[in-house]
């Protein structure tokens, strides 16, 4: 590998090399993120990239070379993309569905004939057991029409998800063959009027029958995509549970739900600014009889399925949004060659190259981040790429809010207006930095658990070093004076001995802190995607793999200015 | 009925693509271009893989000669429908220079080797539109044709066929064997869906050379050059009938 780019790699990486100090208390245990997959592969590997950022480290191992699929497979995934292009381009019309606000069944009959409504079900359970690499790549082409992406994405990338990676063996032989189908429509109910982004506060409730053969769901929730449609359902109810000391506590459990079994009401669906096809409503359960055989996991482990239910499909919003901007650019494109004003082509002049420059940058990180990420996920064991996928998130949902929105300006009136799909687009896209977890609480959960980790470990050593373990007093300065040839911020919050800063405990309310922390990591985490796509292109003598060194660097260099800022200004608020 | 159908499918520049001359003239840009199924190779397909369902024929054989890349356009006939696929490789030189004459042998060949009753083929390629092969294939078998095919029915052992003519439909009752071109109109092809895609990554593709069929691919046509046709010259705008024809006069039109 270039020797350039892995100095560059750790010039950059070396600003984010940071002395957090010890996280003594733990406030809110809102941020659980355990794997409890029940499928045991190879031997597990935990990969800690993002967290050992914190660090300092970078664990080159994880992220280089950029993973790669076999050519089998790319054949195979070249051969899956095509009838669905094809099916977009000539039987999705996105404009219908946005003014009628609904799908028509014809179209959802052809996504289902497609097999998109099973992409990621396993063989024998009747979907194409495709993997998150694969299932990227296909969002690329689904998220064209807004809708329909996010209908599909409700139904399998957290709708029936619960029952695929936490059901038993009998849940899925019984409910995954027709979901897969698209059969039956599923949806994630876990969201209620007053438990948003809170969700550890919500109040449905689950009691158990007298005969212990069933539990009685009531309460209502709110903001469910395909609510309306879906015939089964993953909901999310307190119950109450008797734990190792006795204590009757309350603690939320996962069901699947089946609309056949009664007392299911669904409102009307929502009058939304975008997304509009998709259908959006409240629903209600009063007194629904839901069998004990029908609870995902463990009474009382709810909470924690919920947590890795939308951390596993978080990365693919990286693709779609690559695969949305990648189509303005071409839309866009056209009309800059082609209009005319003061005798020049929009082409020729800067500020419109200026916005086709950052279309083309966003979608060349988000695509690499979420193949990068979606890669990692593939690897055999289970690893957990929670954090990664929060940072893909972040950036993907943020990054197409602005491409959208320049793209619509290179247009002018024209983008301004129905006749262009661009107002759509915008209107669609603007969703993106709200559902899954808003991004506020994303950067957040980047922020705290990466320093969680980290204090963890620093802890940990610190305890070496009281017990006048030598060696590891060596190992953090040595770390430190190396920091300081390069350049180090040093937060001046541990002391010699390792002293708690008190401002440290309440580190949770200092949410402007912990706001720039994220920016910092996410930039790192992208330089990183972008880097190891790179410098595998020029390895391998990818065509155009110039270009790609271009973006690389142009993007490296704003973040690397972005991150020096950001951290400048942590410094300074002390 | 025990009647076995070949389907030729041709591995072109997809329709949607624009089209660029290579510098040194020699031909069209290929290289990293977009491709896919020639159109009317994908409604031969449909009409066979129809049939079979109608259970008219009882196997769907689909065949394509070129390099390992139209393994990929197989495939798609495969996930639309056809039992197994036979890979007539050609490749670098052969493949520039391959036309519809060697086609139409490799064809007559193979039809001979595979014991098929049935040839179906589009009625032309979008890369060269010879609209050459399915003739010539009928001719070198000594079996009747049926092109321009919109409406295609087997009636006892007899080929009924509605062509599409320049002066409308014509209606002509072929034996088989027989060899039927497929026009735009004939039917509207399936997508190839992903779950039938996966099935297809189990059916079987054969390869062979155009030697193990006694053909000889090279070329008896040289292409001298290829050139982008000329650029829409601007009009002119005449005020009466008169000066548009002192004008055409000019010209030496008239």
């Amino acid at each position: 590998m270039n020797l350039n780019k892995l100095f560059g790699l750790s010039r950059s990486v070396s600003l984010g090399r940071n002395v957090f100090a010890p996280r003594v208390a733990q406030k809110g245990d809102c941020l659980h993120h355990f794997q409890s997959r029940r499928f045991i592969r190879s031997s597990a590997r935990s990969l800690t990239y993002a967290k050992d950022l914190f660090l300092g480290k970078v664990n080159k191992a994880e992220v280089f070379p950029f993973p790669e699929i076999s050519k089998e497979e790319l054949e195979e995934l070249n051969q899956l993309v095509q009838p669905v292009e094809k099916f977009f381009n000539e039987d999705v019309d996105s404009k219908k569905i946005d003014h009628e606000a609904v799908i028509p069944p014809e179209t959802l009959n052809g996504l289902k004939e497609l097999g998109l409504f099973g992409i990621q079900v396993p063989e024998e359970y009747g979907g194409l057991g495709l993997s998150n690499t694969m299932y990227a790549r296909v969002g690329e082409i689904t998220s064209l029409d807004g809708a329909i992406a996010v209908t599909l994405a409700a139904h399998q990338a957290i709708g029936l998800k619960g029952i695929l990676i936490a059901g038993n063996d009998s849940q899925k032989a019984k409910y995954l063959p027709r979901l897969a189908t698209g059969e039956h429509i599923a949806a994630f109910c876990l969201t209620e009027p007053g438990s948003g982004s809170d969700a550890a506060s919500i109040q449905t409730r689950a009691t158990l029958t007298e005969d212990g053969k069933h539990f009685l769901l009531n309460g209502t929730k709110f903001w469910i995509s395909n609510g309306g449609w879906a015939g089964i359902m993953t909901v999310f109810a307190r119950t109450e549970v008797i734990d190792k000391d006795g204590q009757k506590k309350d603690k939320i459990t996962a069901f699947i739900v089946e609309r056949a079994f009664g007392g299911v009401t669904s409102g009307k669906p929502e009058d939304k600014l975008g997304i509009r096809g998709s259908n959006t409503c409240e629903i209600t359960f009063e007194d629904t009889k839901v069998p004990i055989e029908n609870v995902i996991g463990e009474v009382g482990g709810g909470f924690k399925v919920a947590m890795n239910i939308l951390n596993n499909g978080r990365f693919s919003m990286g693709s779609a949004g690559a695969g949305m901007i990648k189509r303005l650019i071409e839309l866009t494109s056209e009309y800059a060659s082609t209009r005319k004003q003061f005798n020049r082509s929009l082409s020729e002049f800067g500020m419109i190259q200026d916005k086709f420059a950052t279309m083309a940058l966003n979608a060349f990180v988000m695509e690499s981040m979420a193949y990068l990420t979606a890669g990692m996920m593939d690897r055999p064991g289970v690893p957990d790429c929670s954090l990664e996928a929060a940072m893909v998130k972040v950036f993907s949902s943020e990054g197409s809010w602005i491409c959208v929105s320049e793209a619509l300006q290179v247009l002018g009136g024209l983008g301004f207006t129905k006749n262009y799909p661009y107002e759509r687009y915008l209107r669609d896209c603007r969703i993106l930095q709200i559902f899954e977890g808003t991004n506020e609480i994303l950067r957040m959960y980047i922020a705290l658990t990466g320093m969680q980790y980290a204090g963890k470990i620093l802890t940990g050593k610190i305890k070496y070093m009281k017990k006048g373990n030598v060696g590891v007093v060596f190992e953090i300065l040595g770390k430190k004076l190396k920091d300081s040839v390069v350049r180090t911020v040093d937060f001046g919050l541990t002391g010699k001995d390792g002293v708690v800063h008190p401002s440290l405990t309440t580190i949770v309310e200092e949410q402007l802190v912990l706001k720039k922390v994220a920016d910092v990591l996410i930039n790192l985490y992208a330089m990183t995607a972008v880097l190891s796509r790179t410098s595998r292109s020029v390895s391998i003598g990818l065509r155009n793999h110039d270009h790609e060194v271009l973006l690389t660097n142009t993007f490296c260099k704003d973040a690397h200015f972005k991150n020096n800022f950001l951290l400048t200004q942590l410094q300074k608020s002390e | 009925m025990s009647a076995r159908v070949l389907v030729g499918v041709k591995r072109v520049i997809d329709y949607a693509v624009k089209i660029r001359v290579k510098p040194d003239r020699t031909g069209v840009v290929t290289d990293g271009v977009k491709h896919s199924m020639n159109p009317f190779c994908e409604i031969a397909v449909e009409e066979a893989v129809k049939l079979k369902e109608k259970k008219l024929v009882k196997e769907v054989v689909a065949v394509s000669c070129g390099p390992q890349q139209v393994q990929e356009t197989i495939r798609t006939a495969l996930a639309m429908g056809a039992d197994r696929g036979i890979h007539v490789e050609v490749s670098g030189k052969d493949y520039e220079t391959l036309g519809p004459l060697q086609v139409s042998k490799i064809l007559a060949a193979l039809a001979k080797k595979e014991q098929a009753d049935l040839i179906i083929l589009g009625k032309q390629a979008i890369d060269d539109d010879c609209n050459q092969t399915g003739q010539m294939t009928a001719a070198l078998l000594d079996w009747p044709q049926g092109t321009f095919a919109s409406e295609v029915n087997i009636e006892a052992d007899k080929l009924k066929v509605v062509r599409e003519i320049d002066g409308g439909l014509e209606t002509i009752k072929i034996n088989l064997p027989a060899v039927v071109t497929a026009d735009l109109r004939l039917n509207t092809p399936r997508y190839a869906t992903l779950p039938n895609i996966m099935k297809a990554k189990k059916k079987k593709i054969a390869n062979v050379k155009p030697a193990d069929l006694g053909v000889d691919v090279s070329s008896r046509l040289e292409v001298l050059k290829v050139d982008e046709p000329p650029q829409r010259q601007a009009g002119v705008k005449v005020e009466t009938v008169h000066d548009l024809v002192g004008k055409l006069k000019e010209a030496g039109r008239i």
